[in-house]
């Protein structure tokens, strides 16, 4: 049986980590390749690495860092942030990046999402949005939450998967930070209405979100950032516990 | 040890051969017939389209050299479908290796099959020292149905082939490269295979 994946997402500024983490036994907190090495040995399912450096050195430096990335660690992860072309796409999939993560730029031009699945697979194209409900409807926002626009989530979800995506990643800002649960209602609605596997992200806090969003919520996968890198949740822990509760996933 | 990998284009080779690089061995990209011939074992990785895939090959020859090859050749996702003689994926005739269809997995589930799913084998070197019902890495939307050459299967909608094995052509739609530890235990055990 396919089983339900457990995902950190790392983020990373300057080729470094930022947001605390507090992992005992690590020379180097800030270095990625350490980390991504410390959440495979733990079991993580795949590592998310999202870039939010603004610097003009940031398509090198994220090249480099996926290719040490690569050369360290046996599991799959996900490269994204600022990305918004098939030339951005191609490097970061050179080095050794299994899938990518597209956000504004799929919406500024759904082309891309085509262009990039013609081109390389939908298997690695993974299409990121960040939506919040305002007067009771889901609206997709861009650069990182900061900017409404009119798509409401479950069209855009639709359109992305016809279009060729092969994963969403769909964060509700509504509870990212929140540490009160995932957006289930939404999340279930999205796996009943688009075939294509869909990430739970923002709101985790416990063990118990992360059986209601694989279980109420019908997610294939959920991401974590802060709750995983403090400590607050071990990767083997949740785990075990999740398949006590009967929920598919791999030890 | 030479290892070719071969080259037509195909998506994320890195992975692969940092892979071969922590068994200590230098996989070697490459279109050229002569060192592909001469490997000691041949790497036949894929990603993206069958009929994509299948055009690169016959710009390079690589499709009359592949099913001429002697040594042990391990298909890669793509690549083990395409040891096949059809895919359903554009309609396109694979290598012919191995007689079957290669089919897409129905809307019952989700497409692509992303993530870990567990593998039953059958008792083959290649999964020598590989638990049963281990974890591998897979991300498909296309399947091998279970055939004579099946060694391993998994179940997604349906039981279907992870593992194939014909004379010395074997294939693996999960990613060894991408499955942790026991990933790399495969690609270890293709690398001790004699034909």
């Amino acid at each position: 049986m396919l089983t339900k994946r457990i995902i950190p997402c790392l983020d990373i500024k300057d080729g470094r980590t930022v947001k605390g983490i507090n992992f005992v036994n690590l020379r180097d907190a800030g270095d990625p390749v350490e980390l991504a090495r410390q959440y495979a040995d733990q079991n993580a399912d795949e590592l998310v690495f999202l870039d939010i450096s603004a610097t003009e050195q940031k398509r090198k430096t994220l090249a480099d860092l996926v290719l040490k990335v690569a050369a360290a660690i046996d599991i799959p992860f996900t490269v994204g942030g600022g990305i918004s072309s098939v030339d951005d796409v191609a490097i970061l999939l050179q080095n050794g990046a299994d899938k990518v993560s597209i956000n504004s730029a799929a919406v500024k031009n759904p082309e891309l999402i085509n262009e990039c699945a013609a081109q390389f697979g939908s298997q690695c194209i993974v299409i990121a949005i960040d939506a919040k409900k305002i007067n009771n409807q889901w609206k997709v926002h861009l650069v990182g939450g900061k900017v409404p626009t009119e798509l409401d989530l479950f069209d855009w979800a639709k359109e992305v998967a016809q279009r060729g995506a092969g994963e969403i990643l769909f964060t509700s800002m509504d509870h990212d930070g929140t540490k009160g649960g995932f957006a289930n209602a939404a999340l279930a609605r999205l796996s009943d209405e688009v075939n294509i596997p869909i990430i739970a992200s923002g709101g985790a806090g416990d063990i118990n979100h992360f059986v209601d969003t694989f279980t109420l919520g019908k997610a294939d996968a959920a991401l974590a950032a802060s709750i995983f890198h403090f400590g607050e949740i071990l990767i083997p822990e949740l785990k075990q516990k999740l398949k006590q509760q009967d929920i598919a996933i791999r030890i | 040890m030479k290892i070719a990998i071969i080259d037509y284009g195909a998506g994320n080779i890195r992975s692969l051969q940092f892979a071969l690089e922590r068994l200590g061995v230098v996989g070697e990209l490459t279109s050229d017939p002569e060192l592909i011939t001469k490997a000691d074992k041949v790497i036949f990785p894929g990603q993206g389209a069958a009929k994509s895939a299948m055009l690169k090959l016959k710009a390079h020859g690589l499709d009359l050299l592949i099913p001429q090859l002697k040594q042990p050749v391990l298909g890669i996702c793509l690549g083990m479908q395409l040891l096949c003689d059809y895919s359903e994926e554009g309609g396109v005739k694979g290598l012919g290796i191995i007689e079957g269809k290669v089919r897409r997995f129905s809307d019952r589930v989700k497409v692509p099959q992303m993530g870990w799913n567990k593998i039953s084998k059958t008792q083959t070197a290649l999964f020598q020292s590989i638990n049963e019902d281990e974890f591998m890495y897979l991300v498909h939307s296309y399947f091998v149905p279970i055939l004579p050459e099946t060694i391993a299967i998994s179940t997604y909608d349906t039981p279907y082939s992870v593992a194939l094995n014909k004379d010395n052509f074997y294939g693996v739609q999960f990613h060894p490269e991408k499955s942790s530890k026991p990933g790399q235990k495969l690609l270890q055990n293709f690398l001790n295979l004699t034909v």
